[in-house]
């Protein structure tokens, strides 16, 4: 039905948070049930700052249909090596730096998790990461 | 049960002697409650629509934030200043960013207070 894409820069937090905005503007007007809305801004949200704070750079990639939205993040970066580890929620690699502005609480995934009806994530060390995030829409 | 008068930015601007460094088209929005935290991804997965968000974080990404969430307002605690892609972001999203003297804990307790 509709289909968005947005790159994203490694390592630029000014611009961290765009395509989540852009996401939210769009939704606003097509979809009635604000908590998927909700939901589903702080899941790309969460998706787009671990591409600036952990990748080189990365690809947004959205398809809204009558009945779901799904979302694709696929990064170039330094991939991960445990996944289940990443999941745990306080396990961080972020930098002093990137801790000091307030990231870095190795809470994102989990809320990507929570604010999801489908996660899905993949890695390859030494490549990139992929993301898969899917919301159900209830159509009455 | 008495209701509480609904509460809003501006009125907690008043109340609490707060500065309000910039977003001042957003000093209607009616306030629901607060959320204390400087961690960002905890602002992002419990505060609540209508909040208002104490925090020592000067940054742009503190609009964000603040907007992806529909918070009523960012309250800067112990007299720290809105960096100005802050402040220019706060005025694009229209959430007030205030600004305060006092810690966070003196604030927040306020702020429960006149919220409670
Ligand atoms: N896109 C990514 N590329 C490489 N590593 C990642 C990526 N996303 C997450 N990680 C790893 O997983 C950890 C946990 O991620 P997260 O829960 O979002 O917490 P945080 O980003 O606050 O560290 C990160 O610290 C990092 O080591
Ligand atoms: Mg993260």
């Amino acid at each position: 039905m509709m289909h968005f894409e947005f790159d994203i820069e490694g390592g630029d937090f000014s611009k961290a948070g765009f395509a989540s905005s852009q996401l939210k503007r769009i939704l606003k007007q097509l979809v009635t049930d604000h908590k998927v809305v909700k939901k589903t801004v702080v899941a790309l949200y969460e998706a787009e700052v671990n591409v600036v704070a952990h990748a080189y750079s990365g690809k947004v990639i959205i398809d809204i249909d009558t009945d779901k939205i799904q979302i694709k993040v696929n990064d170039k970066g330094p991939g991960i090596e445990d996944i289940e580890q990443a999941m745990e929620e306080g396990y961080s690699t972020a930098s002093e730096q990137v801790r000091e502005m307030g990231f870095g609480a190795g809470m994102g995934l989990a809320n990507i998790k929570n604010n999801s009806d489908e996660f899905n994530i993949t890695s390859e060390v030494g490549v990139g990461t992929q993301l898969e995030i899917i919301a159900y829409l209830e159509i009455i | 049960m008495l209701k509480r008068k609904a509460m809003k930015v501006s009125d907690i601007v008043k109340k609490l002697g707060l500065t309000v460094y910039s977003g001042v088209s957003g000093i209607h929005k009616e306030v629901t409650g607060g959320y204390v935290s400087d961690l960002l991804s905890d602002v992002m997965g419990h505060a609540k629509e209508g909040q208002v968000w104490c925090t020592l974080q000067t940054h742009k990404n503190v609009m964000a934030i603040a907007s992806l969430k529909d918070l009523a307002a960012v309250i800067l605690v112990k007299g720290y200043q809105p960096d100005d892609d802050m402040a220019a972001q706060s005025e694009v999203e229209g959430v007030p960013v205030l600004g305060t003297k006092e810690n966070t804990f003196e604030i927040a307790g306020k702020l429960y207070d006149l919220l409670k």
